[in-house]
């Protein structure tokens, strides 16, 4: 995950939903549409490339809202909106400051070195640009938070399922690995980029009716934000109030952490070389379809912040003290609360397909990205080696249903500690930080030695951890909350992470030239002149107009959350 | 496979750039995805119409309290609306630019389950 949001830890038992066979029937009607998606992508897996990469065929819509929804994962969801109840509009940063810069760069100035090389991963690239020691490392660290991250995806489900639904826990963990296993082995990345695309319209058509309707009841945005000055302050409602040096706000951090930690270190390592991410756009047809990806993605980005922010920010304004013990009522359940308080049965339904398809969906982008990086980069380069690709195809197919089964595990792990979902959360950020470092460095600094990606990768990892475990953990330097917290140790993972390649560059030899080409900032790659395709000269598909949109909009938004 | 072989002698030493654009522009010529894939539009579209017909039928029939809980609007009959014009704009998107005529006739995914 991006961020450090509030994953499910516990629902309030009284959210039980209305539900009735209306509801059921839609629910049914999506499982059987997502297995039929699985069967129908069968056929068209015939070598890896298919299976991993759907054979690097998809147009750019398909991918960029595929992009868009491996993030837009349940967790997301009701983890912004807790955000928002918790801490009001600052969430805005989590969206325009934390993600749309870090999407335009990947669009704009990454996808031609990771398309254009031909790599099938992130690690590969580091491969080619680094030397093994930085591509193991790199690919085991990513295939431990992949498992880690889907076990935690199906642990909230089982808890929201229980919650608002009644179903035990254990059934919601194996019917839902169960679908997502049937449809990733039967058509690997093609079946879950299409699922993906199909959940972001279910989730659109869950989030708004339960927005407008919130919106309706508090009396419209100036009701909502009348009652929430009237009771949490005035900077409740701004993007900015507060975050002066030296002022305090409860996020516990200032306008400077929030542009470096969120908007620069963590938003740029999640987006850019989260594999997970990066998988969608390298499936792409084309390189200025990949190159769309990520921008296409960007402009739902902007405004799904709305959907999010709003019924949090609605929770919080009904209920007094909203998240607190007094209130009955966790951050968590404000999406939840507004389905139950709000939703007839019919739109109902949806609204808990939409929920149950965005946990399977982020469940599934984390067990395809493993499967890949597992099978190319641990499995077919260092254990076994040069056997035909119908061999690889089979063994992903295998160790899909190995990683969801381990992803079982990790969410039976996960619901034997009380919090640990936050811990995990956290975790993650550690992973994508450091891989950036060694990415912006290599990329951007032809002289970055072989050795240099392994020492910088291994110094930002354990850099980050020690600053959260240690300074953070026992009090040693005082940080208010969890976020701020983050958003230091990212800071310092990224700088012990550029120092130390710095240093290990010093003192060792540089690649030679004509092994960086394509691979550096300046360089083109050999055999990366690609004709264009037809019909993407038009203008609305020149990838830098669409990305300086994105940052012009997202800028634009800023204005009437800063004033 | 002799490329595979032939690949993975040179790589023992040296792993280049050149080795992963020769290996995957081989595996993009037999790839089977362009040719295979259905056309995710008609999926979009003849879930939402689905979605959109049953929630609207809802909507005209849903009674007075249904209406009051979601604060005086007809939510299933204006989302189930919405659902709807999804779904057609998909399907109309389909007929208007059908997919390449490089693929083969789509089907529908239970005609396909009996492959391989």
């Amino acid at each position: 995950m991006q961020t450090p949001t509030y994953a499910p830890t516990e629902l309030a038992a009284e959210l039980r939903l209305p539900t009735n066979g209306l509801d059921y029937t839609i629910l049914a009607i999506y499982f059987v549409v997502v297995l039929g998606i699985g069967f129908a992508a069968r056929r068209s897996v015939k070598t890896s490339l298919d299976f991993f990469l759907s054979g690097r065929s998809l147009p750019a819509w398909i991918t960029g809202l595929a992009f868009i929804s491996a993030n837009l994962a349940a967790t997301e969801i009701l983890g912004m909106a807790a955000n928002s109840a918790q801490y009001g509009a600052y969430t805005v940063h989590w969206y325009w400051i934390g993600a749309i810069p870090a999407m335009v760069f990947l669009g704009l100035v990454m996808m031609p070195f990771y398309y254009g090389s031909k790599v099938r991963s992130v690690p590969e690239f580091l491969l080619l640009r680094f030397d093994r020691g930085a591509h193991l490392l790199s690919s085991i660290l990513f295939a431990f938070a992949a498992i880690l991250i889907a076990g935690v995806n199906l642990y909230a489900l089982a808890i929201v399922v229980e919650a608002l639904l009644g179903w035990p826990q254990w059934v919601a963990i194996v019917v839902a690995g169960a679908f997502v296993l049937a449809y990733i082995t039967l058509g690997g990345l093609s079946s879950a980029i299409y699922n993906e695309v199909l959940q972001f319209f279910v989730i659109l058509a869950a989030l708004i009716p339960i927005t407008v309707l919130g919106l309706k009841k508090v009396g419209g945005w100036s009701g909502l934000t009348d009652k929430l000055t009237a009771t949490h302050g005035p900077d409740f409602t701004t993007a900015w109030g507060g975050t002066g040096i030296g002022s305090t706000n409860p996020l516990g951090a200032n306008w400077l952490t929030i542009v470096l930690g969120l908007g620069f270190v963590l938003s740029f390592g999640y987006w850019t070389t989260n594999f997970a991410e990066v998988q969608r756009a390298l499936s792409a047809k084309n390189l200025s379809a990949s190159q769309r990806t990520p921008l296409i993605a960007a402009y739902p980005k902007i405004f799904i912040v709305f959907l999010v922010m709003i019924p949090g920010l609605v929770a919080a304004a009904l209920i007094p003290h909203f998240g607190t013990p007094a209130s009955g009522y966790q951050y968590n359940d404000a999406i939840p609360f507004l389905m139950q308080e709000l939703l007839p049965n019919g739109v109902l339904g949806i609204a808990v397909t939409g929920l149950l398809a965005a946990f399977m969906a982020g469940m599934a982008a984390n067990v395809s990205s493993f499967n890949t990086v597992f099978t190319n980069d641990i499995w077919g380069r260092y254990v076994v080696r040069g056997r035909e690709d119908s061999y690889y195809v089979r063994f992903g197919r295998l160790i899909t249903a190995v990683g969801v089964v381990a992803s079982i595990g990790t969410a039976f792990l996960a619901s034997s500690f009380s919090n640990i979902m936050a811990y995990l959360q956290t975790l993650f950020s550690f992973f994508n930080v450091p891989m950036f470092v060694v990415f912006i460095v290599g990329m951007f600094w032809k002289r970055a030695s072989a050795k240099s990606g392994f020492w910088g990768l291994l110094a930002g990892t354990v850099t980050a951890m020690v600053n959260y475990f240690v300074f953070y953990k026992k009090g040693i330097i005082a940080i208010p909350s969890d976020q701020g917290a983050n958003f230091v140790s990212a800071i310092a993972g990224f700088v012990a992470g550029a120092v130390v390649m710095f240093a290990v560059s010093l003192f060792t030899s540089p690649k030679p030239a004509e092994e960086l080409r394509g691979l550096v900032y300046g360089t083109r790659s050999p055999g990366m002149a690609e004709p264009p395709a037809p019909g993407d000269e038009a203008w609305y598909r020149k990838p830098a107009l669409l990305g300086w949109g994105a940052v012009v909009l997202a800028a634009a938004c800023y204005i009437p959350f800063s004033f | 496979m002799s490329e595979h072989s032939r690949r993975h002698e040179h790589e023992h030493f040296h792993y280049s750039e050149e080795d992963v654009q020769r290996e995957v522009t081989e595996l993009e010529g037999k790839s089977a995805t362009a040719a295979r894939i259905f056309d995710l539009r008609r999926i979009i579209g003849g879930l939402f119409v689905l979605y959109g017909v049953i929630v609207t039928i809802t909507g005209i029939t849903d009674s007075q309290a249904e209406i009051d809980k979601a604060q005086g609007i007809n939510i299933n009959l204006w989302t189930g609306i919405g659902m709807l014009l999804l779904g057609i704009f998909f399907l109309a998107w389909l007929k208007l630019r059908p997919t390449p005529p490089s693929l083969p006739p789509e089907g529908l995914p239970e005609e396909k389950e009996n492959k391989e």
